[in-house]
């Protein structure tokens, strides 16, 4: 393969960035706010209790640390689940199990979240792993929607070319339906990270962690310096966590769409 | 001239292969049987909804055939594992299904890969059928499919299709979503093509010019699949064998049929009478009233046709052969087909044609009537061969 097309020899993130000005807004929010909310820690006149709630190193850190993890874990078992079963509901042979469980999965985003966590607790006990199942439980139903509509939208004419050709249905599958599903799969997946990144600081009401423990302490203590640092915080983790899920939503997009 | 090659041996054979849907008491397609011969274009044409696109995909077993069996060469393969089945023949399909996330190269990769060429040797030969199919490699090697134009995707369909040198092609409709202009310009392509690869190929429409275009013979399926004639072109246009046929082939199937001819095959008049520029007129006029004919041919110094003239140009005092009577207008080729042949010569002033040579010098006349005759005898032909059929059905071929 010689003559490469303009563009194809610079460095994939060069590209990205080059292409996509819009995601360079979301850094300089992230580290906009980062820098207001020091100095509004700095300017603020701190009480022991303030200075106690936002000691990084015992909490801010800590609690930082396991919104990430609690996420992450949440949204890797979601994957994990909702896209195999997302395969599995597009065969053929399995298609008629598709609507009982999209019934199930949307049953698990219909309950409130707050339900969700408590029933996850009354099974499963308190932790952080409760927490997490009950945010995979949560979010299955974008990513395996995505799934199956992304699989789903996949021209016939395309899968009836490549099967003509002597595609085994695997090949079709992986060489085919997969890759040209994979842009709207990220969408679910994105999805399910915003909605994960929210929730998770809702999991310190059973033993979870997260940065929700800050904003709840801010709230009884009625300090308003730690409530607003604590809820900064999980904005700007959000907004860093959907910046992160955009960059491989954009560098995993098949050339050629 | 008149006897035609006989049907090379099958490549592919359907014996009784048809098609009966779950659920349905009428067949899809009819117990079928169906020779495709090697090397061959083989059209199936018919009415939409016909099952002629089933039929086709009971060939390579994109829908299994419920009963019957398919040879390959003489091999079963009504039972052998389809996808490698497949992998034999190449398929394209009207909406050509180009992989729109893989470059043009990997799409026409896609068959050798499966069958685990190396590297080098893919590159060569998606290369060489991009030159093929006419599409310069340099260029077109690392696009993708969107930045095609209808045509250009659908010679990288054909392309892919032959991608690992198949024996066979499928091919449905292949060129039935292209706009007028760049079909007929893809056919005549793949026609060429086909002349230097020389594969057996099945070939689907609903298009009948498209089908006697294409077709080295024809099956005409009414409903259910089931053959109603299969012949070469030429007979089928010289002789429908039913009511069913003569209206799916339309009105001007007859004229249709000059197309299987050419003017160097046919019988010329030659002693049509002629004069040279500069040649007593006199002389001319003797020789036009000595002749069945009401014109007379003059041509110039090198034998070019130059003008026609009748007695009434002759009788004018100081006639000059030079530029009495209408200029020749229709000259014909003798590789030009008789439907050329015959629109020239409605254009001319004289009703006839003059058949020229490579430097345009005077060769013969054809007029109408023998365009006629070709006609009755191409007729009269195909019922004799069709009468001989009835008879004797295993001697005709």
């Amino acid at each position: 393969m010689t003559a490469a097309r303009p563009g194809g020899t610079r460095p994939p993130g060069l590209r990205l960035i080059r292409t996509n000005a819009e995601l360079l807004v979301t850094p300089l929010i992230v580290v906009a706010g980062v820098v207001l909310l020091r100095a509004n820690y700095n300017s603020a006149d701190r009480s022991f209790a303030d200075e106690r709630a936002l000691a990084w190193e015992r909490n801010l850190r800590p609690q930082l640390e396991q919104h990430i993890s609690l996420t992450l874990w949440s949204t890797i078992l979601t994957v994990a689940i909702a896209v195999p079963l997302g395969i599995l509901l597009t065969r053929a042979s399995y298609r008629r199990l598709a609507g009982p469980v999209l019934a199930v999965a949307t049953s698990g985003q219909a309950i409130p979240a707050f339900g969700l966590l408590v029933l996850a607790f009354a099974w499963l006990g308190s932790g952080p792993w409760t927490a997490i199942w009950a945010l995979t439980f949560f979010t299955v139903l974008p990513v395996l929607r995505n799934t199956m509509v992304g699989l789903d939208q996949v021209s016939q004419p395309i899968i009836e070319a490549g099967r003509g050709m002597g595609l085994t249905r695997t090949q079709v599958l992986r060489q085919i339906e997969l890759p040209l599903a994979v842009p709207i799969i990220l969408a679910g997946v994105r999805t399910a990270l915003v909605i994960n990144v929210g929730m998770a600081a809702l999991a310190y009401l059973i033993g979870g962690g997260g940065l929700g423990a800050t904003i709840s302490a801010g709230i009884q203590l009625s300090r308003d310096l730690v409530v607003i640092t604590g809820a900064v915080m999980t904005a700007l983790v959000a907004l860093s966590i959907d910046w992160i899920a955009a960059l491989i939503e954009k560098a995993l997009r098949p050339r050629g769409l | 001239m008149s006897v035609l090659p006989a049907v090379p041996a099958p490549k592919i054979r359907l014996e009784g292969v048809g098609k009966i849907y779950p659920g349905s008491d009428t067949p899809a397609v009819e117990a079928l049987d169906l020779d495709v011969p090697e090397g061959e274009i083989l059209v199936l044409v018919g009415p939409s909804g016909c099952g002629k696109s089933t039929t086709l995909r009971l060939v390579n077993r994109m829908i299994e055939p419920t009963s019957g069996r398919i040879l390959f060469d003489g091999e079963d393969v009504t039972s052998v594992n389809p996808d490698a089945l497949r992998r034999r023949m190449g398929y394209v399909i009207q909406q050509i299904g180009l992989f729109p996330h893989q470059t043009i190269a990997q799409n026409v990769a896609t068959v050798p890969r499966l069958l685990g060429w190396d590297k080098k040797r893919i590159t060569e030969r998606v290369d060489h059928l991009l030159d093929l199919t006419g599409l310069d490699p340099s260029i077109y090697r690392d696009r993708y499919p969107k930045e095609l134009s209808g045509g250009q995707a659908q010679r990288v369909g054909v392309a892919r299709a032959l991608g690992a040198d198949p024996e066979v092609l499928l091919m449905d409709e292949p060129f039935g979503a292209i706009d007028p202009i760049t079909r007929d310009r893809l056919q005549n392509e793949f026609l060429r093509l086909q002349g230097e690869i020389e594969k057996t190929i099945v070939f689907v429409t609903h298009d009948i010019d498209e089908a006697i275009k294409m077709g080295d013979r024809i099956a005409i399926l009414g409903e259910r699949s089931v053959i109603r004639q299969f012949d070469t072109p030429e007979r089928i246009l010289a002789y429908p064998v039913d009511d069913f046929v003569s209206d799916f082939i339309g009105s001007g199937s007859t004229l249709k049929g000059l197309n299987f001819e050419r003017v160097r095959d046919i019988e010329w008049n030659n002693d049509f009478p002629l004069a040279e520029v500069g040649s007593d007129p006199a002389e001319a006029r003797r020789r036009l009233e000595a002749s069945p004919e009401t014109w007379l041919l003059v041509l110039d110094a090198e034998q070019r046709p130059l003008r026609w003239v009748n007695d009434r140009h002759l009788a004018t005092a100081g006639v000059d052969l030079a530029t009495a009577g209408p200029e020749v207008i229709a000259k014909v080729l003798p590789n030009a087909t008789l439907h050329d042949c015959l629109e020239e010569l409605l254009l001319s002033n004289a009703g006839q044609a003059v058949v020229v040579d490579e430097r345009g010098r005077y060769q013969g006349i054809i007029d109408v009537d023998r365009l006629a005759d070709v006609l009755k005898r191409m007729r009269s032909e195909a019922k004799k061969h069709y009468d001989a059929l009835a008879e004797d059905p295993e001697a005709a071929s």
